[in-house]
């Protein structure tokens, strides 16, 4: 069985808004969402700036006994899905709800909560520590709140691959409806991970940017001055539904998703080889899942984290995928605009070529002032351009040597 | 404010419920809204905020508002 899946609804948390019309304004204007750590005191740390939520009040959302008991990477897993939801118009019977799922993604969990509890338990001991730490802490708790929240219930999972974790999530959920095991699904990923022991964690591996003093230009893809990534924090989740009964229900209808691949590198736990061989497979599985020539793509959104290997070799693997065709392609990397959002990061970024796909734009690669001689494709630098997306593509890479690739197709009505 | 009063702030602040609904025959579970993962912290809260230790077995005597009243004021009374 393979039905046809599309997407109908929408919802975001970012560095750059807490809709996800703010969000896609901000990108169209090439801001950025990079500032000084606050949510700890950063100051002994060689890193000190991220992508942080800015200005979002959870009660909006959500009440103060649950913001309390909750992780934030749940809270904005929760307020995305409520925003998705909405967008979609979306009502969900007894019976429906059966075949109503949620795969959430999330690379690390709730990693801000198990640092707070770990500090009581040092200074209390263990008596001291909330009944609700583990359920805030558990990475599927995101998909598990959600789900009890929308009462949906069908499929449950929660992706954890690193940094592809939101990308597998989708592409998950795109199999589960297109086999038939589910009419309807909420997916992407979500991540809170600007805490003391990710930043120490990841500047031991000397992975993230230290340009301190100029956080909006420290996620800088493609750029020669490039000095790793940033991290960054949110939710991105997308509706999927089974294509006719989104048109029976007189559905808004974004983009249809059409192919996913996903595949292993088996090479090294953080950094990619030269080529990126299993990126390149990733792209063509992708393609091919969707019946999609390379030469038919239009944008595609890079995994383009800012570190010095990435997007070196993301372009090497862009370049054999798409052979001449490379030349045409508009590549970019909205990271330089939000930081890394770990699990997220395929959630927001699938909705970002989503709209790119709906609005007709390219989103920008912002920071590239001089690009590396080893990046030389069309990154769409600074400004965002008008141009007609028929055909898009998401890549997420993650430690591990993962890789995934989402595609997704101008829905143009019928069958 | 006296000993019930503090109780009732306790559990005003914890459960996010009004003041106005916390009479002492309100059942945490069927009319303030707890479940037993609330109730365990509220506990450990009241622990921590009156000096007083609450046993597995005594928990699971607690019911009502009074419930707990009576309790603490009975702990720290000894």
């Amino acid at each position: 069985m393979h039905r046809r899946v599309v997407i109908t609804g929408l919802g975001a948390i970012t560095p750059l808004g807490n809709t996800v019309a703010d969000t896609w304004k901000r990108i169209c204007a090439g801001s950025s969402g990079i500032d000084r750590i606050t949510k700890f005191d950063n100051r002994a740390f060689a890193t000190q700036i991220a992508g942080e939520v800015k200005n979002f009040d959870p009660l909006c959302f959500l009440t103060k006994k649950e913001v309390r008991r909750l992780d934030d990477f749940i809270i904005f897993a929760l307020a995305s899905a409520e925003m998705a939801i909405a967008d979609a118009f979306l009502v969900i019977t007894e019976l429906s709800a059966m075949r109503a799922g949620v795969y959430i993604g999330s690379a690390i969990g709730g990693l801000g909560t198990l640092e707070k509890e770990k500090e009581k338990l040092l200074q209390a001991g263990p008596g001291k520590i909330s009944p609700f730490m583990i359920p805030a802490v558990l990475a599927n708790l995101a998909a598990g709140n959600v789900s009890i929240k929308l009462g949906f219930k069908g499929p449950i999972n929660c992706s954890v691959t690193a940094c592809a974790s939101g990308s597998c999530a989708i592409g998950d959920a795109f199999r589960t409806i297109a086999e038939g095991h589910a009419d309807i699904m909420i997916a992407g990923g979500a991540d809170a991970a600007v805490t003391p022991m990710a930043v120490a964690g990841f500047n031991a591996m000397r992975a993230l940017s230290t340009n301190n003093e100029h956080p909006e230009k420290a996620s800088r893809p493609f750029d020669r001055s490039r000095d790793g990534f940033v991290i960054g924090e949110g939710c991105g989740l997308l509706v999927l539904e089974e294509l006719d009964a989104a048109q029976q229900r007189g559905a808004r209808i974004y983009a249809e998703i059409v192919g996913y691949g996903l595949t292993s590198d088996a090479y090294h736990l953080a950094a990619p080889p030269p080529g990126h061989a299993g990126a390149v497979r990733c792209m063509q599985l992708a393609l091919a899942d969707a019946g999609i020539a390379p030469s038919d793509v239009d944008y595609v959104n890079a995994h383009g984290t800012s570190t010095p290997l990435n997007d070196r070799y993301e372009t090497e693997a862009i370049k054999t995928v798409f052979q001449e065709h490379s030349r045409a392609l508009a590549v970019s990397s909205t990271k330089s605009m939000t930081g890394h959002m770990m699990g997220a990061a395929g959630g927001v970024e699938a909705i970002i070529s989503v709209k790119a796909i709906c609005e007709d734009t390219l989103p920008p690669t912002i920071n590239l002032d001089n690009p590396d001689p080893d990046c030389d494709l069309d990154y769409v630098p600074h400004t965002a351009r008008a141009k007609t997306v028929k055909v898009a593509l998401s890549n997420t890479s993650g430690f591990g040597g993962v890789n995934a690739a989402l595609v997704f197709k101008k829905f143009t009505g019928g069958a | 404010m006296n000993l019930e009063e503090e109780i009732v702030t306790v559990i005003v602040e914890q459960l996010d419920v009004a003041r106005e609904q916390c009479l002492p025959a309100a059942s945490f579970i069927n009319d303030l809204g707890a479940d037993s993962l609330d109730l365990m912290e509220l506990i450990m809260k009241m622990e921590e905020r009156f000096g007083v230790s609450i046993s597995d077995e005594e928990l699971q005597n607690i019911r009502t508002i009074k419930n707990v009243i009576d309790f603490i004021k009975k702990a720290v009374a000894a």
